[in-house]
């Protein structure tokens, strides 16, 4: 039992993986394959949060701003590949019909400019941003507007610039990914495969990070960040490579969203966006390791079936276990496991490990694979 | 690089607060292989003189390690030049184990490339700082629940595994018992064969069966300075100490401190 201990996260992860790739594809229809695929992107974004947020105390309210990158950067790629050569994208010439391409969409129409973009765009960003907010020792509640703003700012940008990014209507009509046929059912698989994939790899990054002495330090920054000078770091650092981790995780999601989803707008990158990201967090349980992609999962699941039916109801539904979790489980569901297993080592007299990781929480999962 | 050799020297070092002094051109050194003592009633400015020395306020003057200029360097700098310290209310990272603690702190000297890999057994350096703060049965145990102090031992050990060239250590035995005083007296003097330490203490026994050194500060300055019978016997020294006797209750002082009338008057209960 003490031996198996360390690799029960591990064998969490392989159970998760073996759900989505082998039991999800076999037992769901296709329009709840897409689904859980959508919620595999958000949960995606979710345990950049959960590193960000949970390990490392940065209140990133603004993981749209990321999402977006990924998700814009994918959709013009995408466009452009859907768009017959020589022509312009359907929306540009709705609004002008003598428009020319914007030079920035240029180097979107190479694959590779676009997988790079994916990657670099947010590294970039949270690096600058991250560097000059963490050495000026901007944190908590500042931080967290301001990563606030910066979502609600990119979505405004966007939604004033309808000729060149489709404003409010977004992108769509997405025909090829990366030389595939969207619109066919195996290469839906595909993409809901390499998202399902990518949640497994960033639950395992996130997993080593946690376990690394990396992951010790970035604890202890969170509740000394000041303590930690004096271990002979600069706390700005530390903080730095979870948000830049945070951030690129968003991002992927993001441009992994765009082919499942078909569609790319504003609204999914704005503040109540982001907010939502970070719900999901919250509510599985933000410094565990599993809690935050099944919450993402859980709330993206009850967006998608009681949101739609009884889109009222749900908001206040949401509400409500907000208010219950934060009353009664501020570090999420997934210390409800913490919990029981504490009391049942005390019926058997032995003492729980206080630094123990809340177990793997595989029960949420339920929700996006039964249906 | 730990060896004997430079001196922590202190040369007219001032701190301001919004215009209040609370250290007002303060010298002294210490060297290797002595235990250097920092006394002075509450809010003489020891603690401030540590924390300017360590990067944690802004001070003007000059602070040299070896031939190295300690003033103005951030405080992460500092602690890579050889300067460990501990603080008034031990601040161990609570939720993190014994071992954890030691190993984050001994990071130190890793590389970067390091950090990313997982803890596997324990360093060799910080099995003999276990072993020399007395805490290796309690190695798995979260530091939030230890007593006073083994946090206090926990935090000399974080700074041992460092290998610093000097340890300033604010307070070290407030709060404990007379056995734990010994230990930790006698730990600090196989410290300091090699390593200056410096210690601000306001138990004038725990000092006086200690200290090799003593340096007096009140209201941000010198008093005095010397041996320690040589500082007890200063009238200056005598009349500061008595002076608040006046109007300090005995009651709020604890029990072991009360040896010396004299001067434990300037002790408030304080950090305890
Ligand atoms: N950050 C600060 N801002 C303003 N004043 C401060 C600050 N830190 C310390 N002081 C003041 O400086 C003076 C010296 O404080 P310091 O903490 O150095 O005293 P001390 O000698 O360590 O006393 P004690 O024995 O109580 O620990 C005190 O009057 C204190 O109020
Ligand atoms: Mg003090």
């Amino acid at each position: 039992m003490t031996r198996l201990k360390p690799w029960l996260p591990v064998i969490g992860i392989a159970v998760f993986a073996v759900l989505l790739l082998v039991v999800a594809p076999a037992v769901l229809s296709m329009h709840w394959l897409n689904n859980l695929g959508k919620y595999c992107c958000w949960a995606i974004a979710a345990v950049g949060i959960g590193l960000a947020w949970g390990r490392g105390g940065m209140l990133v309210l603004g993981q749209g701003v990321f999402f977006g990158l990924g998700a814009y950067a994918m959709a013009m790629h995408l466009t452009l590949e859907s768009t017959a050569p020589g022509s312009l994208p359907v929306f540009m010439i709705l609004y002008d019909p003598l428009a020319s391409l914007p030079a920035f969409w240029e180097p979107f129409r190479s694959d590779a400019f676009t997988l790079a973009a994916i990657v670099l765009l947010p590294v970039i960003v949270a690096g600058v941003l991250g560097y000059a907010l963490f050495k000026r020792r901007i944190k908590g509640a500042y931080f967290a507007i301001l990563s606030q703003a910066l979502a609600v700012a990119l979505a405004v940008l966007i939604s004033s610039t309808i000729r060149e990014t489709g404003g409010d209507t977004g992108l769509s009509d997405f025909k090829y990914f990366f030389g595939f046929v969207l619109n066919d059912d195996a290469n839906k698989v595909m993409v809901f495969m390499i998202a399902a994939s990518l949640l497994i790899l960033c639950l395992l990054a996130v997993w080593q990070l946690n376990r690394s002495r990396f992951g010790e330090l970035l604890v202890a920054t969170r509740d000394a960040e000041e303590r930690v000078r004096f271990l002979g770091y600069d706390p700005a650092n530390i903080k730095l490579v979870a948000y830049v981790v945070a951030a690129l995780m968003a991002s992927i999601a993001g441009a992994l969203f765009v082919p499942i989803v078909g569609i790319i707008t504003p609204a999914e990158i704005g503040a109540s966006a982001s907010i939502l990201m970070i719900a999901g967090v919250a509510l599985g349980g933000r410094a565990s390791l599993f809690g935050p992609a099944l919450g993402a999962m859980a709330i993206g699941w009850g967006q998608s079936s009681l949101g739609s039916s009884w889109p009222d109801g749900w908001v206040y539904i949401l509400g409500l276990v907000f208010i219950l979790v934060t009353l009664f489980l501020p570090m999420g569901l997934s210390s409800l496991f913490g919990k029981a297993k504490g009391l049942l080592w005390r019926s058997r007299g032995t003492p729980p490990d206080a630094l123990d990781e809340p177990a793997p929480v595989l029960e949420p999962v339920g929700d996006g694979v039964t249906k | 690089m730990t060896g004997p050799g430079g001196a922590l020297v202190v040369t007219d070092l001032r701190v301001e607060f919004d215009g209040f002094v609370a250290v007002g051109g303060v010298s002294f050194d210490a060297h290797p292989g002595e235990v250097r003592f920092l006394i002075g009633p509450n809010g003489a400015g020891k603690t401030t003189c540590i924390d300017a020395i360590t990067g944690l306020s802004k001070g003007t003057g000059s602070v040299t390690l070896g031939d190295q200029q300690l003033l103005g360097r951030s405080t992460q700098k500092i602690v890579r030049l050889g300067v460990g310290r501990t603080f008034q209310t031990a601040s161990v990272f609570e939720g993190l184990s014994v071992l954890q603690n030691l190993d984050i702190a001994a990071g130190l000297h890793r590389s970067s490339l390091s950090l990313l890999r997982a803890r596997r057994g324990v360093d060799p350096a910080i099995e003999s700082a276990l072993e020399e703060i007395g805490l290796s049965e309690e190695r798995e145990t979260p530091a939030g629940i230890l007593s006073h102090g083994q946090k206090q031992w926990l935090e000399i050990g974080m700074m041992l595994v460092q290998e610093p060239r000097a340890l300033l250590l604010d307070e070290p035995v407030a709060g404990m018992s007379q056995d734990e005083r010994t230990a930790t007296g006698e730990l600090l003097q196989r410290i300091a064969q090699r390593r200056i330490v410096l210690v601000v203490e306001h138990d004038m026994d725990f000092m006086r069966r200690y200290a090799s050194r003593v340096t007096v500060l009140h209201q941000g300055k010198v008093l005095s300075e010397g041996a320690v019978a040589q500082v007890q016997a200063d009238p200056r020294v005598q009349e500061v100490y008595l002076g608040t006797a006046a109007t300090t209750t005995a009651g709020s002082v604890p029990p072991d401190a009360m040896t010396e009338t004299t001067t434990d008057a300037a002790r408030h209960g304080e950090g305890v």
